[in-house]
């Protein structure tokens, strides 16, 4: 049994194992085991990943699976993971276990909640682990269903207005990338009859560069709108602000991380002619999106909003870093990838948390809150300096090595852009240590907020298993980046190639 | 005739016979006992499509106006899987107190529909393939206009008919070109004599127009909306599945072997039919609230879809078509099923009644929003899989702007998909349906789209069969 086929097993059987359930108590018990479960098995990965290269296996993917699905068209499925797909993974995993204790007190339709919950973890997972380009396509789209009802029906504020242009908007990006695979397909191969769907297969062939121009701007749309490039953001405000709590983590943690982690494995690999012909466009809304998703941040007053467009300028950041092309640049946006979606997933579980008790996010109505709760002050600082860059959190790693790489391009055209983008770093302090002084400091400003319970069991694990996370990342991030290079090569090479070639 | 050529065209055959037996039997029934016409001609006609299935050779019969081979089989059987759903679905309405006397006539009209489909489907020149088409569309006139003591009903049967005989009359004129121009009125003369003379391609317009008719293309579809929503709802059902699918099967065999050369022609015309179809199908589904006329609408968008296919022009395009029109088959009588349940217990039929409705009736919700999901075309239902074969057939022809265009409207019948999914999980209700049991004919029916609606995607073999039928019929 291969181990990348548990990924999608597991979730199947916790689903299974919900539907036997009959209340809450008996829901969260039974998704905690089959998360917990998926966690470990990723961590599992991790390792049994690390000692396959310890012992030398020097092939692109490894732990491949493969089985033909339709035989005329030349679907498999077929399952193979590298280095950057395996820090992913363990993303998620994390992730939606932090997700499931974040819920423990969901009291509405729990069971449904939590089925629609696991099945947009599958999708996650199955995207991941897939080397094929329509069960990526499937598994993809998987998480439309779920995300829809998971906003619509346990959202607060407008959640039926912004289930609604959020699910519209990902179709339409759906709509895009469709395009492009399919493109990508009928031009995998001059041989008709030889066509693939297979995603190294592809990447071995080469693609003219008419058709080139024509599926990079659909594909890297197409995924960059889940990535909330700009102008293409607009559903990620009112989505994750009006999601429940572990639906605003795994979206703006997982999800959108997919985006970049597609523009990148599908877009930028399989057509990177076109990518170095194109890449100043993306490049130049990119950076706005950088810059205008953390000055916008800083004008919100409600606490989701503001992590919301936090989350558009770091995802920009992560498509800003793979438009770079370069070893540094793309490995600084993985683990830009891995650090944004722990840490914005820690901040929208302590957002939960400071919710329940003060049944307010408005920021001018709480003050104080650090003397009240002191748990989850400390928390929320630790959050917020990750998320602004300090040393020793993963926030820093990332951004570093994103900048380094990015300045390594010596054209005036990349070196004002990566200043530009650099500027964020300034904005992303001014509103996180506004909103940590008028949140966490200061006088009390409403009474009732005077005896506010602490931080429960549950959210104690929540928030501690991505604090964990996010300190060993900034503090040890060599094994990350190591794991993550060592994919890259291949990747690199076949980018730096093209660009020889094209030169001449 | 010997015994092998009865078995050839066992479908007709039986299905014949069926429809005068049913006849017998209700004449020597008395009043009292009617009702029991519905379990003797639902599990005869269960009989019928498992002889359906029996392998088939490649024969002609009466002298080349009668043609079979193993696609023209799996076509009719496609067929037969659809017309056993709305049968099942349709038990709890016909045993309503209006409709006690009429059982037999329902269920002898419907078979004589479908006889004329399949002998539509089989035909080898132009005179059986009107005759089929006469005869599957004369009775669905009768049966549109079933309940004809209400207005609506007796409407829309009119209209049916009045339309029907326009665009047949047009259709024929068509045809008589056709003959005036090559000499001979069967398919494998013409397809050797057919060129691009501007007679030839005006003959090819009437022929299409009528066709369109009957697929609610754009713009001959004004028929579609009042007829589906004047007609019992099982009929509407059956017209927007059944009558449908027939005519696509037809119309992909017709287009892609007797009007093959004119196919850069034509070609052009599809294109632009298949954007306003889709277009105006999507635009005027959004503001629908009578789920009938929802459904209509958005059956009118689905049949711009399988104008994809055909302009794929391989027979990666009719295997789509074949795939995605079975897919459609068990998708849209999942929706209706859901409908028809609904509207045979508490006479709703307003999105509007459907509020909260998961909270009451929750299997009932779950199978209809799995329906209108697999007509959006999200995965893991099987219209996910028929959408995308549907619109790679028509990339590999090189059309990517109109697969850009078809996802975006496909993105259009989402939203209006997702209000009925937010009436009954989202929307909170005073006053939502209560609490019903179906009977157990409408349960196997619904259960029997439940399971299709996710076989049919992943079990890929059924895809294979269909591509290795298209392969060995074009040549």
């Amino acid at each position: 049994m291969n181990i990348l086929n548990l990924f999608v097993i597991i979730p199947m059987l916790t689903v299974g194992g919900i539907l036997l359930t009959k209340d809450l108590k008996q829901s969260r018990l039974v998704s905690a085991i089959g998360m917990g479960f998926q966690l470990i098995l990723s961590f599992v990965l991790v390792y049994l990943y690390l000692k396959e290269r310890q012992a030398g296996n020097t092939a692109a993917m490894l732990f491949t699976y493969d089985a033909l699905w339709f035989p005329s068209l030349n679907i498999h499925y077929a399952l193979g993971v590298d280095g950057i797909s395996v820090a992913m993974i363990a993303l998620t995993g994390i992730v939606v276990f932090a997700g499931i204790f974040a819920s423990w007190k969901m009291e509405l339709l729990p069971r449904e909640f939590f089925i629609s919950l696991i099945i947009l973890a599958s999708g996650v997972f199955g995207f991941f682990i897939s080397l094929d380009l329509f069960t990526m396509f499937l598994f993809y789209e998987l998480a439309v269903i779920p995300m829809y009802l998971l906003i619509g029906i346990w959202g607060s504020g407008p959640k039926e207005y912004s289930a609604m242009k959020l699910t519209l908007m990902l179709m339409a990006g759906s709509a895009m990338l469709l395009v492009g695979l399919l493109g990508i397909y009928f031009f995998s191969s001059p041989d008709p009859h030889a066509l693939t769907f297979n995603l190294i297969e592809i990447s071995k062939a080469h693609i003219p560069i008419g058709m080139q121009r024509f599926l990079f701007p659909f594909t890297f749309i197409g995924f960059g709108i889940l990535g909330a490039l700009f102008p293409f953001h607009t559903w990620s405000p009112d989505g994750h602000a009006s999601a429940p709590t572990a639906v605003s983590m795994l979206h703006a943690g997982v999800l959108m991380k997919l985006g970049g982690y597609g523009a990148f494995r599908v877009a930028i690999f399989l057509m990177p002619e076109a990518a170095h012909e194109q890449a100043w466009i993306f490049l130049i809304l990119t950076a706005i999106s950088v810059v205008y998703g953390a000055f916008s941040a800083i004008v919100q007053t409600d606490l989701k909003y503001i992590n919301a467009y936090s989350s558009v300028s770091h995802c920009g950041l992560v498509l800003f870093a793979v438009l770079m092309m370069n070893q540094t640049a793309m490995n600084g946006a993985i683990v830009q990838m891995i650090s944004h979606g722990l840490m914005t997933a820690l901040f929208f579980a302590l957002i939960g948390m400071i919710y329940g008790r003060t049944h307010t996010r408005l920021i001018n109505e709480m003050g104080g809150l650090m003397k009240v709760i002191p748990f989850l002050g400390v928390v929320y600082v630790i959050a917020g300096l990750a998320s602004l860059g300090l040393p020793g959190f993963s926030g820093f790693v990332a951004e570093m090595i994103i900048f380094v790489g990015s300045f390594q391009h010596t054209d005036v055209f990349h070196r004002v852009i990566t200043i530009v983008a650099a500027s964020s770093i300034v904005i992303t302090a001014v509103y996180i240590l506004r909103v940590v002084g008028t949140l966490l400091l200061g006088p009390i400003k409403n009474d009732h907020f005077l005896h506010l319970e602490d931080a429960k069991w549950y959210e104690r694990i929540s928030t501690i298993t991505l604090v964990i996370a996010i300190t060993a990342i900034g503090t040890a991030p060599y094994w990350l980046t190591d794991m993550i290079n060592y994919s890259l090569v291949p990747i690199v090479q076949k980018l730096s190639s093209v660009q020889l070639t094209s030169l001449y | 005739m010997n015994l092998s050529d009865i078995l050839t065209m066992r479908h007709e055959i039986v299905l014949s016979v069926l429809a005068l037996l049913i006849l017998i039997i209700d004449l020597n029934l008395h009043n009292r006992d009617k009702h029991l016409i519905i379990p003797i001609s639902i599990s005869l006609f269960f009989v019928y499509t498992l002889v359906g299935f029996l392998p088939a050779d490649k024969s002609v019969l009466f002298g080349g106006m009668y043609q079979t081979n193993p696609l023209l089989v799996m076509m009719k059987n496609i067929l037969n899987i659809g017309v056993l759903i709305v049968l099942l679905q349709s038990v709890t309405w016909l045993k309503q107190e209006a409709n006690r006397e009429k059982i037999s006539e329902y269920f002898i009209l419907l078979f004589s529909t479908l006889i004329g489909m399949d002998f539509m489907i089989s035909s080898g020149d132009f005179l059986m393939f009107f005759l089929g088409l006469e005869l599957a569309t004369i009775p669905l006139a009768a049966l549109a206009a079933f309940t004809h003591h209400q207005t609506k009903s007796a409407e829309a049967g009119i209209k049916l008919l009045l339309n029907s005989a326009l665009s047949s009359g047009i259709l024929l004129f068509g045809i008589s070109l056709i003959y005036g121009s090559t000499g001979s009125i069967y398919f494998d003369t013409i397809t050797q004599l057919y060129r691009n003379t501007p007679l030839q391609v005006l003959a090819y317009i009437f022929f299409f127009t009528g066709m369109a008719f009957k697929l609610s293309l754009v713009p001959f579809h004004l028929w579609t909306a009042d007829v589906y929503e004047g007609a019992p709802i099982n009929i509407t059902s059956y017209l927007s599945v059944i009558s449908k699918g027939a005519a696509a099967f037809i119309l992909i065999i017709l287009m892609f072997t007797v009007f093959k050369t004119i196919a850069p022609i034509y070609n052009h015309i599809l294109y632009l039919i298949a954007i306003l179809t889709m277009t105006v199908g999507n635009l005027f589904a959004l503001r629908q609230k009578n789920m009938k006329r929802f459904l209509a609408f958005s059956s009118i968008a689905q049949a711009g879809f399988i104008l994809l296919g055909i302009l794929g022009g391989n027979a990666m395009g009719m295997t789509s078509v074949i795939y995605f029109v079975l897919v459609y088959i068990f998708s849209n009588l999942g929706a209706f099923g859901v409908v028809s349940a609904i509207a045979a217990v508490t006479n709703k039929e307003n999105m509007d009644d459907y509020d909260g409705l998961y909270a009451t009736n929750p299997k009932l919700s779950l199978l209809m929003m799995l329906s209108l999901f697999s007509l959006a075309g999200i995965p893991p239902v099987a219209g996910f899989f028929g959408k995308f074969f549907l619109f790679a057939s028509a990339a590999s022809a090189g059309y990517y702007w109109l697969v850009f265009i078809a996802v975006l409207n496909a993105t259009i019948s989402l939203y209006y998909y997702l209000l009925v999914v937010k009436a009954m999980f989202i929307n909170k209700s005073e006053t939502p349906l209560a609490y019903f049991q179906c009977d157990n004919y409408t349960r196997i029916g619904l259960v029997l789209s439940g399971v299709g609606i996710f076989i049919l995607g992943f079990w890929s073999q059924i895809y294979e069969i269909i591509n290795s039928l298209s392969y060995g019929i074009l040549p």
